[in-house]
């Protein structure tokens, strides 16, 4: 579907879950989601049969720092059956940083979200397995909001005994 | 998921009845045949496979952190540093999303060179994959042929780049320099090259049974859930979909080549394997297409908003000098808005997306690492397989510790 039709289509099936309705920019269709119709609507994106978005290419979130609501989480929607693509961005606050988990639509969002967390402290509601995935365990803070500084230094973590903790990190197996 | 009889592939065991004792082994992070530093936290049951835990992240620098440190051209030489093997690709992938910010095209003598360029790190990242598979599973022989075929196009990257292996090659709005004047005898040369080292290649192992055995039916993935996962680039294409970002949406001048994607039907390692070959041929074809049709012109933009002025004007304008200035102390002031351009890397669909503030340096910059959702599934390919199956997949998937920990 071609960027324009794929737009007139999200306006029809899309009727007043957005903030913003969907939109060209530089050629590449874009949509804000209120994070209380996040879910419904990554799950009508994905089953809708003209829609199809069958993939999630990338999930990730920028820091607005200086803005209110601070975050945005920035899902990439791919449909490898219909070809087309479309970002889907759902503005978070910056005092209570959590969107529900689309783990259950995509797999690809168990890693995703999981760095997601791990760089910007964002919880995924509903994710079965949440915890640092770049980062290690003892890491402090959440490097890549605006606010770490560049060159924070943290303590070296003592060497974990394998055979203690041979499963130390992983919540559910 | 049943074996099919008649198949070679071992049946996949998922359920078990047995009551032995689970054992948690850990393997990684440096073991001696997985190519990239990685943990793989098994369970097993007796040599089978009970439930993976991935652990990454040994090769994380904090690339997109870097990256919002300096200047967009700053961003060029950590892209050379995503995917090692294929430094050409990231580098074009990045230009791209940047110029598609930033609202400028480079020229089609460029874009050539890029599509070339692009190729040809292609192939370099396919022979790393294929060789260092066939390596660990005792195959040097045909591994240390991959790697000299390899030797033959790094001289070419070498002679195109100046760099071997760090080659910031591109620039916002063109590349670096031009096309050395031999390059279509030199590329001619080495892709004979390649050629008959590949053909040596896919005698040694297309039918090898050995290879067979380890390779045919191992880590297979339905298309459907391959799609879930997130895989793209060979991995996906093994599974008979046939999503190539290069024909699906195309980009620079891929649409004038003449090429054909390979696809496979089982989504096993065996398949991925074929899918990688097969890919070989198709992108030294790109390559000779390219070198045939590509025009004279320019390399840059004419664009002094982005691009560095030359030399002789730096130190004889005082206009020039000022440019050179600006742009190299404030950096490139590309237009505030956001961008998400994918391209066709080594491994798959490699994106960017960035986001502009309107000053000079990036404000954000995320890159998608085909390599990070590939090895996310890797626990949902190994389970019910044996543990020696593992280094044959992982082998396959080509993680790179550069891409997927970025």
């Amino acid at each position: 579907m071609t960027a324009d039709a794929l737009r007139i289509e999200l306006a029809a099936v899309l009727p007043q879950a957005t903030l913003v309705p969907a939109e060209t920019v530089r050629g590449e269709v874009v949509v804000v989601v209120a994070r209380e119709a996040a879910a419904e609507t990554l799950r009508t994106l994905r089953d809708h049969p003209t829609l199809r978005f069958d993939m999630l290419s990338d999930l990730t979130a920028v820091d607005y720092v200086e803005r209110e609501p601070r975050f945005a989480v920035v899902y990439q929607l791919y449909s490898v059956s219909q070809n087309h693509r479309l970002r889907v961005t759902v503005p978070v606050p910056g005092d209570d940083p959590s969107v529900p988990s689309a783990v259950a639509l995509w797999k690809s969002a168990n890693w995703a979200e999981r760095e997601t967390f791990d760089m910007f402290g964002i919880r995924f509601v509903g994710h079965p397995d949440l915890r640092r995935i770049l980062m290690y365990p003892e890491f402090v803070g959440y490097p890549l909001r605006k606010d770490y500084p560049l060159d924070r230094r943290q303590p070296l973590v003592p060497e974990r005994d394998p055979i203690a903790h041979p499963w130390s990190l992983r919540r559910t197996i | 998921m049943a074996a099919d009889p008649g198949s070679l592939a071992p049946p996949r065991f998922v359920d078990s009845d047995s009551t032995s004792e689970l054992m948690e082994l850990q393997m990684g992070p440096s073991h001696p045949a997985s190519h990239g530093t990685i943990k793989f936290n098994l369970r097993l049951d007796g040599e089978r496979i009970v439930d993976v835990d991935v652990e990454i992240g040994y090769l994380h620098r904090g690339f997109e952190k870097m990256c919002e440190q300096g200047t967009w051209n700053h961003v060029f030489p950590y892209a050379d540093r995503l995917n090692y093997a294929s430094p050409i690709l990231n580098n074009v992938g990045f230009a791209l999303a940047v110029e598609k910010l930033a609202g400028v095209t480079a020229p089609e003598r460029c874009q050539y060179i890029r599509v070339i360029g692009g190729e040809i790190s292609r192939v370099t990242d396919h022979l790393t994959c294929l060789g260092m598979a066939a390596n660990e599973l005792g195959a040097i022989s045909a591994g240390f042929y991959m790697i000299e075929a390899r030797e033959f196009l790094y001289d070419l990257v070498e002679a195109l780049t100046g760099a071997r292996l760090t080659v910031t090659y591109c620039r916002l709005g063109g590349v670096m320099k031009d096309l050395p004047a031999d390059m279509k005898v030199r590329t001619a040369a080495a892709l004979r090259q390649v050629r008959r080292v590949l053909a040596d290649c896919d005698r040694l192992l297309s039918r090898n049974r050995i290879f067979l055995d380890r390779m045919t039916g191992i880590g297979a993935l339905s298309p459907e859930e391959a799609i879930s996962w997130g895989l793209t680039g060979p991995l996906l294409r093994a599974c008979g979909v046939p999503y190539d970002v290069r024909k699906a949406q195309p980009y620079l001048v891929y649409d004038r080549m003449n090429f054909v994607v390979p696809t496979g039907t089982k989504g096993d390692n065996y398949d991925r394997f074929m899918v990688r070959m097969a890919e070989l041929e198709q992108s030294m074809r790109i390559i000779e297409q390219a070198l045939a049709e590509i025009p004279d012109g320019p390399i840059m933009v004419n664009d002094p908003r982005f691009v560095l002025p030359p030399k002789p004007e730096v130190y004889g304008s005082i206009e020039g000098l000022m440019n050179h200035f600006k742009l190299v102390i404030e950096g490139q002031k590309v237009p505030p808005g956001e961008v998400y351009v994918a391209t066709e890397g080594g491994n798959g669909e490699l994106g960017f997306y960035l986001v502009s503030d309107g000053s000079g340096r990036p404000y954000r910059v995320r890159v998608r690492p085909p390599s990070f959702y590939s090895m996310g599934a890797v626990g949902e390919m190994l389970r019910g397989y044996m543990v020696a199956d593992i280094i044959p997949t992982f082998g396959q998937i080509n993680m790179i510790g550069g891409e997927c920990d970025h």
